[in-house]
């Protein structure tokens, strides 16, 4: 492998790891901040004892998103100077009013949340975690305006002279129609893994012999999970539709290989649910499909037609084969297909899954309901890690699919990597930092689960932060 | 004055918001074993717990300074910030790495009532914050300094060329005074034994430090010294003399503000000594990325300024609030009891 193909492994592996813990954080802290309010205007004890449960473990999760987002930052210039000599006017923008808007609103406020008990108002204290998931989702949408751009270039022009891209539009950049429909699409995923999580940790606690007076409360919470599941699941499917169309529009190719439809479909393009292509990715072996799906969900219509991976790669040939400039001539212009396929896949069977498994749950926990069979305890561990998956696979089939492009139609991948780093440089770095993930991902899924046994703390009237006692203990301490 | 240079001088403004606030975080992580040293092992607990939690609710907002820094370089010198981070690979591998391992010993410290366990978050801590502390001052040396790059804006170096004598002099120059913001920052921030001890370190850093700084921006200066840094590496050495005097007359508010200020001379003694270059080349002059060739067009530069004039008051206004919030000082008397859960259960014995 050489510096390349180690860098585009050290990227997936290091995005991946970092995407599993970003949507716990924004669905998370949502959560975490409706308990929290929900003590603050009614004084239900349990919602205080909810908020701080949940609260925990969103810290111990925040802590690994964190400081793997550090990495991603470093990364761009790291491992991709090239790519960031190439787009830096425009991507390197939304990065930096990340950092600005983003991390310093979500950091700074997490700081008071964690540690204001006692110090600062009840309603301001709760506000806090408002305010932190607000962070969050400034953070989603600068993030991802930047790669959506890397989707749909819009809003620059080509400096021939410079040989750089340069913004000329911020707000086209902004309202990228890519990003529109990705924006709420990302989101309502993470709604989903959030609400699934405390879906998931509120089950186990309801079905526990212990549980005793605590049911109620954790019967509210499982509910309240599986609801926010089920709706940000269909608002997941909803957007989903719209940017398959958009993709379609602007990246045909990406939703060819999604189907690994070889061949052009004038109308009544078939739904592949299975599709096994030849070895060298030409054409289609065998396939079970549903008739004029394809269609359907490309273009609106069932009619619609659909352009088939052959047709789009002779189309590129010509455009970017023949055009001279070494950013995007000298490729074959076909993303890995199998890849695409399956990913896109899997995305959509782990996000209707997580939805099957909230109705079950709400079904089975009606009224006054404790499901009490053994294969709820598979399912419980299940119900969170579907709707991340989902994430995963939809990162990776987004990646992967606009392969071989970095910016699609401006710079292909080969091009953006560092020159000057080596791949003995690459390989220690990927393996130092596939190591470190994998231990710290023991350590965390440990701590994670220690929390979640041990349940949500007894009620504790909170401090008076108008009280002056200088000598009084913290309320709370690291 | 046109944008690039306004450019050039926000960054040297957040390396500055950086290393004054992510400055006494490092110092106070590394002044664990030295700091947190008690009577018994309850007091040595209780006394690193006061000087974790002088920072708990703070280092990560600090920490978003230099996520900043990097982020507008990127957005206003893309050249920059290609051939820094690139440069720079191993070295900020090992920064990252340390960044990783000591944020989350803040975090998950104190969540197992487990002696070994917080064991090794401590020294994670404490290997967490004294590599960035030495390694940011070596890397923004040798930007001052310049490096090997060709005429392609590509560092033709190795690790070695990074590890220069007058780098890792650099390198020394921040971690002292961290250690000595850091030890100030704790004795402004605690009561009892711990601050008498914190004020006792801050001189004794302190000096070396300075006798370092003196060597290190005398060196950097007669190189490409001008009126400008020399009046700020004059102020630089006058506050932190002012520091160390306030310092041994407990006066550590007026210690704080010295150092805070000696620092923040340092970080624009360098920009300074840099400009117009941003990384300067030791191969040949006119291949040195300045703020003119390294920059972004006018268009994002423009745009970055109004976003960055709306939105920095703003931070910083919640930004000191926080501090604020968490004013006052904290003895080992504040600490609660440990309260979280137990290492877990023994694995069931065998049959």
């Amino acid at each position: 492998m050489d510096a390349l193909d180690l860098a585009r492994w050290q990227f997936a592996i290091t995005t991946v790891y970092h995407f599993l813990f970003v949507p716990v954080t924004i669905g998370l802290s949502a959560l975490v901040a409706v308990f929290h309010t929900a003590w603050v205007r009614k004084r239900n004890p349990e919602m205080l004892r909810l908020a701080k449960f949940y609260g925990k473990l969103f810290t111990i999760n925040f802590a690994l998103g964190l400081v793997t987002g550090i990495v991603q930052e470093f990364q761009f210039g790291m491992n991709w100077s090239d790519y960031s000599r190439f787009v830096g006017d425009i991507f390197g923008a939304p990065l930096a009013i990340e950092a600005l808007l983003a991390f310093f609103l979500e950091s700074t406020f997490l700081g008071l949340w964690i540690f204001g008990w006692g110090r600062i108002p009840e309603k301001l204290h709760a506000a806090c975690m408002w305010i932190v998931h607000v962070g969050t989702l400034l953070s989603a949408y600068f993030i991802l305006a930047a790669n959506s751009f890397m989707q749909n270039p819009v809003g620059y022009r080509y400096n021939e002279q410079t040989g750089r891209a340069e913004l000329t539009d911020f707000a086209a950049v902004l309202t990228n129609k890519v990003q529109l429909v990705t924006f709420p699409h990302v989101v309502m995923a993470a709604y989903m893994v959030g609400g699934a999580v405390v879906m998931g940790v509120g089950l186990w606690h309801m079905r526990r012999k212990t549980v005793g007076d605590d049911l109620p409360m954790y019967r509210k919470a499982t509910r309240l999970g599986a609801v926010v599941t089920l709706a940000a699941g269909l608002g997941v499917a909803v957007s989903g539709d719209v940017q398959g169309k958009i993709m379609t529009e602007v990246q045909p190719m990406k939703m060819a290989a999604a189907e690994a439809l070889y061949e052009t479909s004038d109308s009544n393009a078939p739904f592949s649910i299975f599709t096994v292509g030849s070895l060298d990715g030409s054409e289609e072996k065998f396939a079970v499909t549903v008739p004029g799906l394809l269609s359907f969900l490309a273009t609106g219509s069932f009619d619609g037609e659909v352009k088939g991976i052959n047709e789009l790669k002779a189309e590129y040939a010509q455009t970017y084969g023949e055009s001279g400039n070494p950013l995007v001539s000298n490729s074959t212009y076909v993303p890995n297909i199998p890849l695409s396929y399956w990913s896109f896949r899997f995305m959509m069977g782990a996000g209707f899954a997580a939805m099957a498994a909230a109705a079950a749950v709400l079904w089975a926990t009606r009224r006054d309901r404790v499901p009490t069979a053994r294969w709820w305890t598979w399912l419980i561990v299940a119900t969170p890690l579907l709707p991340v998956l989902g994430n995963s696979f939809g990162w990776i089939f987004t990646e992967i699919g606009r392969q071989p492009w970095l910016v699609f139609g401006l710079m292909a991948t080969r091009t953006g990597v560092s020159p000057s780093v080596s791949a003995g440089e690459v390989i220690t770095s990927m393996t130092v930092y596939t190591l470190l993930y994998g231990v710290l991902a023991l350590v965390e899924v440990k701590l994670f689960l220690t929390y979640l046994r041990a349940g949500a703390p007894p009620f504790e009237e909170p401090a008076d932060h108008t009280e002056q006692d200088e000598d009084a203990e913290l309320a709370f301490a690291y | 004055m046109d944008f690039p240079t306004i450019w050039f001088i926000i960054i040297g403004v957040l390396w500055t918001g950086y290393f004054v606030l992510e400055g006494f975080d490092f110092g106070v992580g590394m002044l664990l074993p030295v700091l947190g040293r008690g009577t018994d092992a309850q007091d040595t607990e209780k006394r690193r717990r006061v000087l974790i939690n002088t920072i708990g609710p703070v280092w990560d907002g600090n920490e978003v300074w230099v996520l900043t820094a990097g982020g507008a370089t990127f957005a206003a010198f893309p050249h920059w910030y290609a051939t820094m981070f690139s440069a720079f690979y191993l070295p900020l591998l090992l920064i990252l790495v340390a960044l990783i391992v000591r944020n989350l010993g803040f975090d998950y410290r104190g969540k197992r009532d487990d002696d070994r366990w917080r064991a090794n978050w401590d020294k994670a801590i404490i290997v967490g914050s004294f590599v960035p502390a030495l390694l940011w001052g070596v890397a923004l040396t040798n930007l001052v300094n310049g490096l090997p790059i060709d005429a392609d804006k590509e560092f033709t170096g190795n690790l070695f060329t990074l590890l220069n004598p007058v780098s890792l002099l650099g390198g020394l120059v921040t971690l002292g005074l961290f250690l000595t913001h850091g030890a100030i920052f704790t004795a402004l921030k605690t009561t009892g034994q711990i601050r008498e001890d914190a004020r006792a370190v801050a001189t004794r850093v302190g000096v070396v430090t300075a006798a370092l700084a003196v060597v290190l921006l005398g060196i950097l200066g007669f190189r490409s010294g001008n009126a400008g840094s020399w009046a700020t590496t004059m102020v630089a050495a006058v506050a932190l003399v002012a520091a160390l005097v306030a310092n041994l007359r407990a006066r550590e508010g007026w210690a704080f503000v010295g150092t805070f200020v000696a620092i923040a001379m340092a970080v624009a003694t360098y920009f300074l000594l840099l400009f117009p270059n941003v990384m300067p080349s030791t191969l040949n002059d006119a291949w040195s990325l300045t703020v003119d060739n390294a920059s972004s067009t006018t268009y994002t530069l423009k745009i970055m300024t109004i976003v960055a004039l709306v939105f920095t008051p703003i931070v910083l206004l919640y930004q000191s609030w926080t501090y604020w919030v968490f004013r006052k000082r904290i003895g080992t008397h504040h600490i609660p009891a440990a309260s979280a859960p137990a290492a877990a259960p023994p694995a069931p014995a065998q049959r």
